[in-house]
């Protein structure tokens, strides 16, 4: 009975929803290529600019077109589909930071993208780079020096980390910038394509960095294109189809109808 | 159902039970500057590694703070000074001239690069979660890192051409922080302008060169104010209390002997300041949620 009842919370617990997607669509705007045969002169745009109509090269683009889901705590969630399903730009919405044409996304924190590249400098030192990006990720400068020794010793870039970024290899900027974005846990951690860095032996320390984080997150999403390494953290997949969801459920049986659709 | 009926969707539902809220609302004001305040780090931090990225950039690095407003004025004292003989009307021109120069140079430069500080950083944007007002703010930090060496050739060059050193330097300090103020709160305006509109970033020069020249920074408002001020008065009270005349004023009053800066110049500097920075912040926060769209 007891045990029944622990059995119950814990259930309660782990299958309490964390990030709740509604209806969501995400539409981005760019100015493309003019479709053949219209002008591009400067003149033309002027008339367009005095007539009001939109340019012609204006386009939108509907990465997301309707998608609903519930995310529960304890779930590692793999999202899987073609390049342009819509995978990386689903992650940004559920991160806040592609604000919805419409539709809502719910959750009671901040869920973090893992991935620091945009905020690092390439001429400046590792050492500087460190503490940037830490500051750019919501440390304190204390914390910051707290976990400096870890983050090079796992970035095995020894020496050069007093050298700018860039005098490094691509591998060993890509080793740096993985150890500063793991070395921060969050409730709700999002990851993209961040496995495929390196060479074999940091992407096995990598990969058991990302399961630790994973334990210590409540929720993960995943976005790879590596079915072995979704299958191996997650339990659960969402295969998107022009931004719209084609399959949602346990992993292994997501995967096997992906597969069998891919080699098809 | 009725017309002010809520349409709720089984999935708001389920987050509203569960005590989620959406995600991109609306911060308070009060809690968006808190959340500034906690990210004052990562502000300090992004404006000094930036200068000093920029500075590793080119040959001459920090010298061209120094060069530029240098040539400019070089530019400006040949045109007015030699040919238009602006030296015979105004006193200590070559003094007078530098320190209008250099002062428009600090607003200037602070909200152009403040007008840039969104899309030049939109990749930053769209990786990671912080207060947007941070990068307009940590950019103004940067001219203002900058400006600071800079400030320090203006008063060598005014102490060369033989003004005299004096108890009324000790205002500069405060005409620049002023100054400051207010131009951070025009670099917000344009911040979320630009982030919206790219062709912003494109006619805001041409902006700033009308406004130069409309500041008194080659000759004296004074000139412009007595031939206007007949017909036109309207226009003679907008060229008095133009923010960026008045704060080059002010400058030349606390450096220059002979030109004192009327008293309600104070006033006027501290009113353009609040006015602005306030205005400017609230403006740009109630975007925050549309940077990094598009």
């Amino acid at each position: 009975m007891v045990a029944a009842e622990g059995m119950l919370e814990r259930a309660a617990k782990v299958g309490r929803p964390t990030v709740v997607v509604d209806d969501l669509h995400i539409t981005y705007r760019v100015v493309g290529p003019r479709p053949a045969g219209a002008k591009g002169d400067g003149a033309s745009a002027l008339s367009r600019v005095l007539s009001r109509k939109q340019a012609p090269g204006m386009r939108e683009i509907k990465a997301i077109r309707g998608v609903t889901f519930t995310a529960n705590h304890g779930d590692a969630i793999g999202l899987i589909g073609r390049n342009g399903s819509g995978k990386s730009t689903l992650l940004r919405a559920i991160a806040g930071l592609l604000p919805p044409e419409a539709g809502a996304v719910y959750t009671d924190c901040q869920p973090s993208l893992l991935g620091v590249n945009a905020a690092l400098i390439q001429t400046l030192s590792g050492t500087q780079n460190v503490m940037l990006g830490g500051l750019a990720m919501g440390m304190t400068p204390t914390e910051v020096r707290e976990k400096y020794a870890s983050i090079v010793d796992f970035s095995g870039i020894g020496d050069f980390i007093d050298l700018p970024m860039t005098a490094y290899s691509s591998g060993m900027s890509a080793r740096l910038r993985f150890a500063i974005a793991a070395s921060v846990s969050h409730d709700v951690l999002l990851i993209d394509e961040a496995l495929a860095t390196g060479d074999a032996e940091f992407r096995r320390k990598s990969e058991t960095r990302i399961r630790e984080l994973r334990d210590e997150a409540g929720t993960v999403f995943l976005v790879s294109h590596g079915l072995g390494v979704i299958r191996e953290t997650c339990n659960r997949a969402i295969w998107l189809d022009k931004g719209l969801i084609k399959m949602d459920g346990d992993v292994d049986t997501v995967l096997d109808a992906y597969e069998e659709l891919v080699e098809r | 159902m009725t017309i002010g009926d809520i349409e709720r969707s089984p999935a708001s539902e389920l987050a509203a039970q569960h005590g989620l809220t959406p995600i991109g609302r609306q911060p308070s004001l009060v809690s968006y500057t808190a959340s500034i305040w906690e990210r004052r780090h990562f502000l300090l931090a992004f404006a000094r590694s930036h200068l000093q990225a920029d500075n590793s950039e080119s040959r001459l690095g920090q010298l061209w703070q120094v060069l530029n407003p240098l040539l400019n004025a070089a530019v400006y004292y040949l045109v007015f000074g030699v040919i238009f003989e602006s030296s015979k009307k105004i006193d200590h021109f070559l003094a007078f001239l530098v320190t209008g120069v250099f002062i428009f140079a600090f607003t200037q430069r602070t909200i152009q690069s403040g007008a840039k500080a969104i899309t030049s950083n939109i990749g930053l944007v769209r990786a990671l979660h912080f207060p947007r007002a941070v990068l307009p703010l940590a950019t103004s930090l940067e001219e203002f890192l900058r400006t600071g060496t800079s400030l320090l050739v203006l008063a060598l060059i005014v102490l060369g051409t033989g003004e005299p050193l004096g108890w009324s330097w000790l205002q500069m300090p405060v005409v620049i922080a002023l100054q400051l103020v207010f131009s951070i709160g025009i670099a917000f305006v344009f911040a979320r302008l630009t982030a919206a509109v790219r062709d912003v970033a494109q006619f805001l020069p041409f902006a700033m060169r009308i406004w130069m020249y409309l500041s008194g920074v080659m000759y004296s408002v004074t000139t412009l104010t007595d031939k206007f001020g007949a017909n036109h008065e309207w226009a003679a009270t907008l060229l008095t209390i133009n923010p960026a005349s008045i704060y080059i004023e002010l400058s030349r009053g606390a450096l220059l002997a002979d030109h004192p800066a009327a008293g309600w110049y104070w006033y006027a500097a501290v009113a353009w300041a609040v006015i602005a920075f306030v205005l400017g912040f609230i403006f740009f926060w109630r975007g925050e949620n549309s940077y990094g769209r598009g």
